[in-house]
């Protein structure tokens, strides 16, 4: 490579000085002269009427600025929070879509509905007083899960929301997929969960308001993955700021997993409030608020039928699955379990026939949306728990029936069944990889150790297609998406040749600043500490769309490839000019711009320079400047795809489950840096090994309480919990329709981790006759699986 | 936080004092007390500080064991060459509590005297036949853990040291809850001659003795002499980690393991 911080380079993420030695900016950082701070008022109740609020005597405690309610809001017309998406039924009915106003005015929905707002001079004053407001609820019968939701006579959640089903959807082709059933050899049945997590970003959420009486702008600083989106999103439709007068920063942000790309109720009462208090209010979630009001993810009920000839090709799968969105809908909730879940049910498979059906209903839990994954976990494991079961039923190996399954790499662009088109991958190769890296043919033995050790192992494997970049913005829009899908790049070469680019993708722990300047070196043959990567500013940058379903690189990448063309093309035309040339007979290679067949070039420093102070300048051809602009609209999703292979052993007496080795095998297309993205690999795996072994958000079924609001009850994955991770890529498929020819990798761990995971245990506790167990397989789980398997045993 | 008044004596005497005050709270290494702070769950007027007292300090060498100042934390019980060669299965206990950070500020008196069901040290005072000195007396170990978060103390008692028997072999084992890393159960095996006490913390409201381990291990030290033996579900602690049964039956593998690990 010619650039030693170029494409391909496994260079040192350039943040991680700033955020290693406390020097990052985060929203919770920034001070204002004659700032205030906010609390809110939460619902203890999951579900309750509001009788009357009355803040007399908190009104009236030290340092208190104002105590504002949902009142307060409707007097000032403020807006429900809009939701990004529109689903329609089955039967062509919209969803429903009840308003989730930034303080609730009659009714709390769930635990940490937020009530009221104490704006004081200190956090802790404005705690003080928060306790002090009295609220007067009438207690209502709450919902505390999508089972008890659809059950009869339950609860409703809203009113306008009858049965609590927000719709009722479907995909694919239900006649085809019942005669392919009708005839069908063998048929493998699963009932599965795919339980609720909490996102757990390590850096709360936070957002602080200002107004600027004289211009009359507002500035909210908050924890965003997308800026732009809230500052829409917040502006048009909630409190009804113009655009040009209204700024959204999302400074440094640590840790977003998906549930910082929505727009959230606080950063809208910051905004509304700092103009009311005439002073910058600032408001930072403690971890229990984050607990009760991050949206979570997950939260699936499935039933799952797969049909097969006899050797085992997959004739047809069925699925039918209970998704709850909670209390109301986050901005982009409704497509989670459809667009992004059930698009993504042919897997790496075949399968001819698919019909998925989709009933997604409210409770009184917190809302529901993309967590890191978003869908595609909940896809990939219900594919790969299901094939596992089918491979017990037609007896055959579980690499044998994948591979005997597999979309062939010469199918290529496939079109699934269930409207994507895969554009590449090679699925047996991925495979072929991974089996020697696991020693496949020494697992009997290794399991027959184990046994006489007195422990059981398990080997699980997981395939996983996902479709990453969502896009592109036309077909996103037939599916109801309210938003583009596109992203922007600006690359502003400076007079003396160092580059700024500004990117509408945003970096809360991804390495932006280091990925995209190598891209930048790489082209233009300058040192990567010449390229400054801005982003997460609205008034920066241009419109952007942000960071989520691991789109930065393969939309913003490209939007950054298409910018750096223009400048290029320009560029091309002042050094034609300057070595007194056709503009045919320049030749560009890594920034230089050469006179074909002669040793007359220029660099693209000396081009800059001219284009700034353009004493020789084709000035009735060109402007002066060299600063290109550029929107990147993608033909269609990416689809990073690969095999994870996990083993485990299993403690009988505790029931204790430790992950032996991991191995993971992607193909990400090309890489840009490949020591990133064996970071991202490492995160994503942790976060679908906590699925698997750990994490699980509990609400009480009646009564709608959080049981696992902190880490005293929420278990997070720990260093110690995880082995040393075997990670390959290969990029032999690059994407075929992006000009980096990426693919994306900020999910992948997580998408193939928890199906690998729970495979391998199911495997390790096959001898007790076991097929399925739910997530998270929990040490007591475990344990008592054993033991009512062997009753001889736990009399013992 | 609630606001309120800190104090940091640097004698005994001075803390007994300070502590009448009403709705005052000691402070020892604050692993329990400022979370619950911080969460506003609890609201002292005066906190003092047992940080600055020479006399809660120490490591000392006894007759028959080792005699631990109230205010040692928990990282210097698990590096203290003395420990160590005394009771080794104390030192391990101690490097095993919470993490690094608890116990580099937790400290020994602290976590008896709050008597958290799942704490690991309320095992070793019972089965270390301890005795804990306070400024007013002397509690047997068997005597002072009285129930869930209760103890023997009266109001304003302060602990001063715990002493602990040299025991011929000992161990701890613990079963961590996944989440917390508190002891879901916890079990400290030791055996003095003839005699051997079996002490089972985090499975119930409070540390208790498993009789039926005890004569059995004492008849025959060796874990297979716990074969068939269990301790009743009936009355253990039950949460969403860990039902009472589960409990029970942990209790039998770490007794077990415990004794392994004695040798």
């Amino acid at each position: 490579m010619a650039n030693p911080n170029g494409i391909g380079a496994p260079v040192r993420r350039r943040e991680d000085q700033r955020f290693l030695t406390g020097r990052g900016n985060y929203t919770d950082d920034f001070k204002r002269l004659n700032m205030t701070h906010a609390v809110h008022v939460r619902s203890p109740y999951a579900h309750a009427r509001i009788l009357g609020i009355d803040f007399a005597d908190a009104a009236a405690m030290p340092g208190v600025v104002a105590v504002l309610t949902g009142a307060d809001m409707e007097a000032d017309k403020v807006g429900s929070l809009p939701c990004g998406w529109q689903i329609h039924s089955k039967d062509g009915s919209p969803m429903k879509e009840p308003p989730h106003y930034p303080l609730a005015r009659d009714r709390v929905r769930y635990v940490g509905d937020a009530v009221a707002v104490v704006i004081a001079e200190t956090r802790e004053q404005a705690r003080d007083a928060a306790e002090m407001v009295v609220v007067d609820y009438e207690e209502l019968p709450a919902v505390g899960s999508s089972t008890r939701a659809v059950a009869g006579a339950a609860p409703l959640v809203h009113d306008d929301a009858p049965d609590n089903v927000c719709y009722d959807w479907h995909l694919g082709d239900k006649a085809a997929t019942d005669a392919a059933f009708a005839n069908a050899a063998h048929v493998a049945k699963i009932d599965l969960v795919n339980q609720r997590l909490v996102p757990n970003a390590m850096e709360p959420r936070a957002a602080m308001g200002e107004y600027d009486q004289s211009s009359g702008e507002y500035t909210l600083t908050t924890t965003s993955q997308n800026p732009h989106v809230t500052r829409l999103l917040m502006g048009a439709f909630v409190l009804g700021i113009p655009e040009h007068k209204l700024r959204v920063v999302a400074p440094d942000v640590g840790g977003g997993f998906g549930s910082k790309i929505f727009h959230y109720g606080e950063e809208a009462v910051v905004t509304w409030a700092a103009r009311k208090v005439g002073r910058p209010v600032k408001w930072t979630a403690d971890r229990s608020e984050s607990f009760l009001t991050d949206a979570h993810g997950r939260d699936h009920v499935s039933h799952a039928e797969l049909a097969m000839d006899a050797d085992g090709n997959f004739l047809a799968l069925r699925v039918s699955t209970l998704a709850n969105l909670g209390a109301y809908l986050s901005t982009f909730a409704p497509s989670i379990p459809t667009y992004l879940y059930a698009t993504l049910l042919a897997g790496q498979y075949k399968t001819p026939a698919i019909y998925a059906e989709v009933k997604a209903v409210f409770t009184n839990t917190a809302p529901v949306d993309a967590y890191r994954g978003a869908g595609r976990p909940e896809a990939c494991y219900l594919i790969e728990r299901l094939v596992d079961v089918a491979a017990g039923v037609v007896g055959m190996d579980k690499t044998e029936i994948r591979r005997r399954n597999f979309v062939p790499k010469e199918a290529m662009p496939y079109q699934t069944p269930v409207a994507l088109q895969y554009d590449t991958g090679d699925f047996a190769k991925n495979l072929d990889i991974a089996l020697p890296l696991v020693d496949y043919p020494g697992f009997q033995q290794r399991r027959a150790e184990s046994k006489a050790r007195g422990k059981l192992r398990g080997i699980g494997f997981a395939t996983y297609i996902e479709a990453c970049g969502i896009a592109p913005s036309n077909v996103a829009g037939a599916l109801g998406a309210r938003a583009g899908l596109y992203e922007c790049a600006e690359v502003r070469f400076h007079p003396t040749g160092s580059v700024t680019v500004f990117t509408g993708a945003h970096s809360h722990g991804q390495g932006h600043e280091t990925t995209f300047a190598q891209i930048v070196a790489e082209r233009f043959g300058i040192p990567i500490e010449n390229v400054e990567i801005v982003h997460g500013d609205t008034n920066k940058i241009p419109f952007g769309m942000g960071t989520y379903g691991s789109r930065s690189l393969a939309v913003g990448g490209s939007a950054l490839v298409k910018a750096m063309d223009k400048v290029e093309r320009k560029a091309k035309k002042i050094a034609a000019h300057m070595l007194e040339a056709a503009e045919t007979d320049i030749e560009v290679k890594d920034g230089r711009f050469t006179v074909a067949g002669t040793d007359k070039s220029l660099g693209i420093g000396d081009i800059a320079l001219q284009a700034y102070v353009p004493h020789n300048f084709p000035l009735d051809e060109l402007e002066p400047g060299l600063d290109e602009q550029a929107f990147y609209d993608p033909k269609n999703f990416t689809y990073p795809n690969g095999c994870h292979v996990c083993e485990v052993e299993i403690d009988p007496d505790t029931g204790v489950t430790t992950i032996v080795s991991f191995a993971a095998v992607d193909d990400f297309g090309n890489v840009i840096n490949p020591l990133i993205v064996e970071g991202q690999v490492h995160g994503g795996l942790v976060q679908g090994i906590g699925q698997a072994l750990y994490e699980n958000c509990v609400y009480d079924e009646e009564s709608g309480q959080l049981v696992t609001g902190s880490y005293m009850d929420y278990c997070m994955p720990r260093a110690d919990d995880v082995p040393s991770f075997t990670v390959r890529y290969h990029e032999d498929q690059p994407c075929t329709h992006n000009p980096l020819g990426v693919k994306g990798c900020g999910e992948a761990g997580t998408i193939g981790a928890a199906a690998a995971v729970m495979n391998a245990v199911v495997d390790a506790l096959s001898d007790y006759g076991v097929t399925h167990m739910d997530m998270p397989a929990t040490p007591e789980k475990v344990w008592r699986t054993i033991r009512d398997a062997t009753p001889a045993m736990a009399a013992e | 936080m609630y606001a309120f008044t800190y104090q940091r004596p640097t004698t005994l005497a001075d803390a007994a004092t300070a502590i009448q005050a009403e709705e005052a709270k000691l402070l020892g290494g604050g692993q329990t007390l400022l979370p619950t702070l911080k969460q506003r769950l609890a609201r002292p007027t005066d906190l003092i500080d047992l940080g600055a007292i020479p006399e809660l300090k120490g490591i000392r060498e006894t007759d028959g064991g080792l005699e631990i100042g109230a205010f040692t934390r928990h990282a210097e019980v698990a590096h203290s060459d003395l420990v160590k060669r005394v009771i080794p299965a104390l030192a391990s206990l101690a490097e095993g509590i919470g993490d690094r950070q608890v116990r580099n500020m937790g400290t020994m008196g602290g976590s008896i005297a709050n008597a958290d069901p799942s704490a690991d040290y309320p095992s070793a005072v019972v089965a270390l036949k301890g005795t804990v000195t306070t400024d007013r007396r002397s509690i047997a170990g068997d005597d002072f853990f009285t129930g869930m978060f209760e103890t023997a103390l009266e109001p304003g008692e302060i602990v001063k040291s715990v002493r602990f028997a040299r025991p011929d072999k000992a161990a701890y084992a613990k079963f961590r809850n996944p989440a917390s890393r508190y002891a879901i159960v916890g079990v400290f095996v030791a055996k003095f001659g003839a005699e051997v006490r079996v002490a089972v913390t985090g499975a119930a409201g409070s540390v208790f003795r498993a009789t039926a381990f005890e004569t059995a291990l004492a008849a025959d030290f060796r874990a297979e002499a716990l074969n068939g033996l269990s301790v009743e579900a009936d009355g253990l602690n039950a949460d969403i980690h860990a039902s009472a049964d589960y409990r029970a039956h942990l209790v039998a593998v770490m007794a077990k393991r415990a004794v392994e690990a004695a040798g």
